[in-house]
C-alpha cells in the first residue's frame, strides 16, 4: 500500500465518518475532519521528505501502487508521485488542513459541510495522484457536486444562486471538452489503455499524426483552459469565488483548479507535442489576455474578493506562459507558480473570509485602519498582498522570475515584455488594497474588528505563510525535484518534435533527390 | 418447438393470473398484499433466471423466439425493473379507488410483453410483444379514472400509439413484400443484396419509427411528457425504464441483426436522432416546473444519449447502451419513489414541494442528490459510467468518421444544459424556499428496502463497474458486429 493511499482515503474514511454522526456533535465532527486531513498531512509531508530516497517505480513514479478496476477498457486505480505532483500533494494536504480549520466558523449545518469539504478534499487529492488518466478525470468531478451544494448552501451575496450555476457549468464544460481530449487520445493512440505509463510508452514509439495531435491539444487546451480560467473563459473564477464560503474558494482557487494546468504538463505537452506547438501561439496571445485583461479588471474592484480572484486569474497568466516556453526552464517555473499560488491563494482567500465573519461585507470602502484594530492578521494581509505582486523572499517571486527566464528563450520578446509589465498592475491593486483597508484613519462603525485571539486560530494562516516563505527562501527544495521529473516531459516533447523535423528534412533531402533525378534525366 | 426456452415469461403470465385471479376472492383492504406477492413471485422468477444459459442460443416457436445471451440479460432488467415498480406501485395504490388488484396484474402483463420483445426474432413476435406491451399501458396510463390528467394521457397514448403500431404493421407488410420474409435470420441475408430497394427502406423506416415512439426519440416524443405527467407516478416510472429498454432492445436486434448492411447507410440518419432528441429533451426540460414533467422531458434527453449508443454501430456502442439502461433504472425508480412518498397529498408534482427535504427528511434527500446527480453524468456514480461508456464509443468512430465529433459536441451541450435543472432540483432540496405547510413522510419498510437497494446500486456500478461490464459485454456478442 503507498503512502499516497493513504492521503487520498483518510478524507473518504473521514467523510463515512461524519455521516453517521449526530448533527448535534458539532465538536466531534470538526475533530474527525480536522483528523483526517492533518493524518494525510503528515503522509504528505512524511512522503516529501522521503522523497529523493524513495524507490521509483514504473516510468519512474515513486510510492507506485496499481490496483486493476475494469480490465475491459484497462483502466486502473494508479497513483504514484513524481517531482511534479509531489509538491503539489504537499500544497494541496497543507491547504486542505487549512480550509478544514478556519471552517470553525460554519454554525450552520456543520455535519453536512464537513462532509462536503472532506469529499471535495479526497477528490483534490485523487486528482493530483491520479497516474491513469480516468481517474484523473474520475476525482476532478467527484469535487464538483460538494463544490456545487457548499457554494449554494453556504454561500454568501444576492447573487449567489447565479455565482454557483455559473461555476458549475462551465466547470463540467471545460472538464467534459477535456474528456474528449482524453477519449481521442485513448483511442487514437491504438494503446486501448488509460494507463499513463503505458500510453506514454507507445507514443514515443509510434506517435500520432500531427494532424490528430493538432486536434487533441486543441481540445485539451480549451478543455482544461477553462477549468484554469483561461482567458476568455475566466469569468466564472471572480463571480463564484466571490460568492464561496472560505474553505470552497480555499481549496478550489487554492488547489483545484490547478487541474487543468497539471493537465496539460502531465499528458497534453509529453503526450501530443506536435499538437502543442501548433498551439503555441494561441496559447501565448491568450495569456496575454489573462495576464494584462484580467489585472487590469483587478485594479477596479471594490470587493476585496473579486480583486483576489481577478488576481489570482491573471496569476494564472504567468502560468500558461511558462506551459507556452515548451522549455525546461518555463515549465519548472510553471510548476512552481502553481505551488506558490495555491499557498497564495488559500492564504488570501482565508483572510478575506477572517474579515467577512467580522464585517458581513468585502467592500473595501468600509474597511480603513485596520492594521491597528488587527496587527496580526494585517500583517499578514501585507504579506499575502505582497506576495501576490512577487516581493522575493515568497515562493511566488520564485516562480515568476523563473517563468520570465524561460518565456525570454523561447517566445518573442513583446510577450514577455508585457507580462514583465504587468507585474506593475499587480503591484498596483496589492497597494491600493493595503492602502485602503489596512492603512489610513480607522474606518467609523460599531463592530471593532477583532485579531486573531489565539493559537488556534492562527494556525492555519501561519502555515501558510510559513509555506509561502520557506519556499520562497529555499526554492531549491522544491526546484529540484522538479527540474529533474520536468526534464522527462522536455525530453519527450524535444523527441516528438524532432521526429516531425527529421520527417521534414526527409522529405527536403528525398524532393531534393527527385529533383536532382529528374536534372539527370 | 422447443416451450423451455420461454420459462420465463410463462412463469410471469401464471404469475398474473394468479394475481388476478385471487383477486377476486380478497377482501378489499387486503388487495395490497397482492403487489406484496408478485413482487415476491417476480424474485423468485428472476433468481430462477440464472440457471438459464443464454449461449449457445436457443430457437423456440419456429425460429421466432430466440433466447440468446442479449435477451437473457433484458429479460433480467425487465424483471429487476418489474420488482422495483411493483414496490413503487404498492407506494401509489392508495390514490387508485378501484382494481388495485387489476393494477398489480397489468403490469405482470407488460412486464411479459417487454420479455418476449427481448426475445423477438421475427417480426410477428416483434408486433405482438410490442402490442401486449403498449395496450396494456393504455390502461395504466388512465388508471386513475377520475382524473382528467390521466384521462387524457391515457387517450394521447392511446391515439399516439395507434397511430405507431399503424406504421408499425405498414412497414412490416412492405420489408415482408420486398423480401418475403418476417425471420430475423433470412432477412439478414436478403436484405445485404437489397441495400438500395427504396421499398424496403421505407418499410425498415417505418419500423424505425414504429419502435422510436416506444423510446420517444425524435420526431416521436410529442407524447412524452404528457403521458409521463398525467399518469400515475407507477406507471410513469415503468414507462420510462421497461418501455424504453424493450423499444431499445428490439431497435438493436433489428438495425444489427436483422439489416445491418442497410444500418451501416443510415450513420448519418442515426446521429441526426440522436442529436436533435438531445437537444430536444435538454432544451425542453429547463423552464419545467412539474417534477414529473421534468422527467418526461430528460427522459428524451436520455433516449437521444442511447441513440448515440446506436449511432456508434460498433460493440462498444450497444454495451454502453446495455450498461446505460441499468444504471437509468435505479436512477429513475428511486427518484420517482421519492415523489410518491414526497408528494403524496399534493395534486400536483411541483418541484418546489421538494423545498426544505433535507431538514424533512435528509435520507430521502440524500437518495433525490444521489439520483439527480447519477442523471446529469457525474463520478462517482453509475449515471457517470454509462455516459463515459456512451461517449467513448462515439468518440471512437469520429477517428474514421468526423461528424462523430459535432454528435459529440451535441451531446456535451446536452449534458450542461442538463446540469442546470437537475441541479435546480438539488437547489430546491437544499437550499429552495419553502412555500407550502410540508407533509409528514412516512416510508413504508418496502419502500426502505427500495430506495437503500437504488443507492448502493447507483455507487456501486459508479464504483465497481466491472461486473455489469462483463455482463453487458457478453450479452452484445449475441449481436454480431
Amino acid at each position: 500500500m503507498s503512502i499516497l493511499t493513504f492521503i487520498l482515503f483518510l478524507p473518504l474514511f473521514g467523510a463515512g465518518l461524519v455521516a453517521m454522526l449526530p448533527k448535534s456533535a458539532k465538536g466531534l465532527i470538526r475533530a474527525v475532519a480536522l483528523a483526517s486531513t492533518a493524518l494525510p498531512l503528515l503522509c504528505a509531508i512524511l512522503a516529501f521528505l522521503s522523497f529523493n530516497g524513495a524507490e521509483a517505480g514504473p516510468g519512474g513514479y515513486k510510492f507506485y501502487q496499481k490496483v486493476a478496476w475494469v480490465t475491459a477498457l484497462d483502466i486502473n486505480y494508479q497513483v504514484g508521485a513524481d517531482g511534479i505532483n509531489i509538491g503539489l500533494i504537499l500544497m494541496g494536504s497543507i491547504v486542505s488542513f487549512a480550509a478544514v480549520c478556519v471552517s470553525r466558523s460554519i454554525q450552520d449545518r456543520t455535519k453536512e459541510f464537513h462532509f462536503l469539504m472532506l469529499i471535495m478534499i479526497a477528490g483534490i487529492m485523487g486528482t493530483f495522484m491520479s497516474i491513469d488518466i480516468f481517474f484523473f478525470y474520475f476525482f476532478h468531478e467527484l469535487a464538483l457536486v460538494p463544490t456545487f451544494i457548499m457554494i449554494g448552501v453556504w454561500g454568501r451575496g444576492k447573487n449567489k444562486d447565479y455565482a454557483t450555476y455559473k461555476m458549475t457549468l462551465y466547470l463540467t464544460l471545460g472538464a467534459l471538452v477535456a474528456l474528449v481530449g482524453l477519449v481521442l487520445l485513448y483511442v487514437q493512440s491504438g494503446a486501448k489503455t488509460f494507463d499513463l505509463i503505458a500510453l506514454q510508452e507507445q507514443l514515443r514509439n509510434n506517435p500520432i499524426s500531427a494532424d490528430a495531435q493538432t486536434t487533441i491539444f486543441g481540445f485539451l487546451l480549451f478543455g482544461f483552459g477553462i477549468l484554469v480560467s483561461l482567458w476568455p473563459f475566466h469569468t466564472w473564477a471572480p463571480v463564484g469565488y466571490g460568492a464561496a464560503p472560505t474553505a470552497t474558494a480555499m481549496l478550489h482557487a487554492g488547489v483545484l483548479k490547478k487541474f487543468g494546468i497539471y493537465g496539460l504538463i502531465r499528458i497534453a505537452l509529453p503526450l501530443v507535442p506536435q499538437g502543442a506547438q501548433a498551439w503555441l501561439e494561441v496559447l501565448a496571445w491568450l495569456c496575454m489576455g489573462n495576464i494584462l485583461y484580467c489585472g487590469w479588471v483587478a485594479m477596479r474592484q471594490k470587493n476585496l474578493n473579486k480583486l483576489i480572484g481577478n488576481s489570482s486569474v491573471a496569476h494564472m497568466g504567468f502560468v500558461f506562459l511558462g506551459i507556452a516556453s515548451m522549455n525546461l526552464i518555463g515549465i519548472s517555473g510553471a510548476v512552481l507558480v502553481m505551488i506558490a499560488h495555491g499557498f497564495l491563494a488559500a492564504l488570501s482567500f482565508g483572510l478575506s473570509g477572517y474579515l467577512y465573519d467580522q464585517k458581513k461585507t468585502l467592500d473595501m470602502d468600509q474597511y480603513g485602519g485596520a492594521l491597528r484594530q488587527m496587527p496580526f492578521m494585517g500583517s499578514l494581509l501585507v504579506m499575502a498582498m505582497m506576495a501576490g505582486c512577487g516581493l522575493p523572499g515568497f515562493a511566488n517571486f520564485a516562480g515568476e522570475i523563473t517563468v520570465l527566464f524561460g518565456a525570454w528563450k523561447s517566445l518573442p520578446w513583446f510577450v514577455t515584455g508585457t507580462a514583465w509589465g504587468a507585474l506593475i498592475i499587480g503591484a498596483v491593486y496589492a497597494l491600493r488594497a493595503v492602502r485602503k483597508m489596512l492603512h489610513g484613519p480607522v474606518a467609523n462603525d460599531t463592530l471593532p474588528l477583532q485579531d486573531a485571539a489565539n493559537y488556534w486560530i492562527k494556525l492555519p494562516y501561519v502555515l501558510l505563510v510559513a509555506s509561502l516563505l520557506l519556499f520562497g527562501i529555499f526554492p531549491s527544495l522544491l526546484t529540484d525535484k522538479i527540474r529533474t521529473s520536468v526534464a522527462e516531459v522536455v525530453k519527450s516533447i524535444e523527441a516528438g518534435t524532432q521526429d516531425q523535423q527529421t520527417n521534414l528534412a526527409e522529405e527536403s533531402v528525398k524532393t531534393g533527390l527527385d529533383i536532382q533525378l529528374a536534372g539527370q534525366d | 418447438m422447443n416451450i423451455a426456452a420461454s420459462i420465463l415469461e410463462i412463469a410471469v403470465i401464471g404469475l398474473g393470473i394468479a394475481v388476478m385471479l385471487a383477486d377476486l376472492w380478497l377482501p378489499r383492504e387486503k388487495k395490497i398484499w397482492l403487489g406484496y406477492a408478485a413482487a415476491a413471485g417476480l424474485t423468485l422468477i428472476l433468481f430462477g433466471s440464472f440457471s438459464m444459459s443464454g449461449n449457445p442460443a436457443t430457437l423456440a416457436f419456429g425460429d421466432m423466439y430466440i433466447l440468446d445471451a442479449f435477451a437473457l440479460f433484458f429479460k433480467r432488467f425487465f424483471l429487476i425493473a418489474a420488482i422495483l415498480v411493483m414496490i413503487v406501485s404498492i407506494e401509489y395504490s392508495p390514490k387508485f379507488q378501484t382494481g388495485k388488484g387489476e393494477y398489480f396484474t397489468l403490469v405482470l402483463f407488460a412486464l411479459a410483453g417487454m420479455m418476449f420483445s427481448a426475445s423477438a426474432n421475427h417480426f410477428a413476435l416483434l408486433f405482438v410483444s410490442m402490442e401486449l406491451m403498449t395496450i396494456t399501458f393504455y390502461v395504466l396510463t388512465s388508471f386513475l379514472r377520475n382524473q382528467i390528467l390521466s384521462l387524457e394521457a391515457g387517450i394521447k397514448y392511446l391515439i399516439l400509439g395507434a397511430l405507431s403500431s399503424g406504421f408499425l404493421v405498414y412497414g412490416i407488410a412492405l420489408v415482408y413484400g420486398t423480401t418475403s420474409t418476417m425471420d430475423f435470420a433470412t432477412l439478414r441475408e436478403k436484405s445485404a443484396l437489397m441495400t438500395d430497394n427504396p421499398l424496403l427502406l421505407v418499410g425498415l423506416l417505418m419500423i424505425i419509427g414504429g419502435l422510436g415512439f416506444k423510446i420517444a426519440a425524435f420526431p416521436f416524443q410529442f407524447w412524452a411528457p404528457d403521458v409521463y405527467q398525467g399518469s400515475p407516478s407507477s406507471t410513469t416510472a415503468f414507462l420510462a425504464v421497461g418501455s424504453k429498454a424493450a423499444g431499445f432492445a428490439l431497435l438493436m436486434r433489428l438495425l444489427f441483426v436483422a439489416v445491418p448492411d442497410i444500418t451501416l447507410q443510415w450513420e448519418k440518419l442515426l446521429m441526426v436522432i440522436a442529436g436533435i432528441t438531445i437537444l430536444y429533451g435538454n432544451l425542453c426540460a429547463l423552464p419545467q416546473r412539474n417534477l414529473k414533467r421534468l422527467l418526461g422531458y430528460s427522459s428524451i434527453a436520455n433516449a437521444g444519449y442511447l441513440m448515440m449508443g446506436i449511432a456508434a454501430m460498433s460493440a462498444s456502442g450497444s454495451t454502453a447502451i446495455l450498461y446505460y439502461l441499468y444504471s437509468y433504472m435505479f436512477t429513475v425508480i428511486a427518484a420517482f419513489l421519492i415523489i410518491i412518498l414526497v408528494m403524496k397529498h399534493t395534486g400536483a408534482e411541483d418541484i418546489v414541494h421538494l423545498a426544505k427535504l433535507h431538514e424533512r427528511a435528509p435520507g430521502l434527500a440524500g437518495v433525490m442528490t444521489l439520483s439527480m446527480v447519477s442523471l446529469a453524468g457525474i463520478p462517482p456514480l453509475a449515471g457517470f459510467f454509462g455516459k463515459f461508456l456512451l461517449f467513448e464509443a462515439v468518440i471512437e468512430q469520429a477517428s474514421a468518421q468526423s461528424s462523430y465529433y459535432l454528435l459529440a459536441a451535441v451531446a456535451i451541450v446536452g449534458v450542461v444544459i442538463s446540469l442546470y435543472y437537475y441541479f435546480g432540483v438539488i437547489r430546491t432540496i437544499y437550499w429552495g424556499k419553502q412555500q407550502m405547510i410540508p407533509e409528514d413522510i412516512q416510508i413504508s419498510p418496502a419502500s426502505n428496502a427500495a430506495l437503500w437497494v437504488c443507492s448502493v446500486v447507483i455507487i456501486y456500478l459508479g464504483i465497481m463497474p466491472e461486473r455489469l461490464m462483463q455482463a453487458a459485454t457478453a450479452a452484445v456478442e449475441s449481436l454480431k458486429f
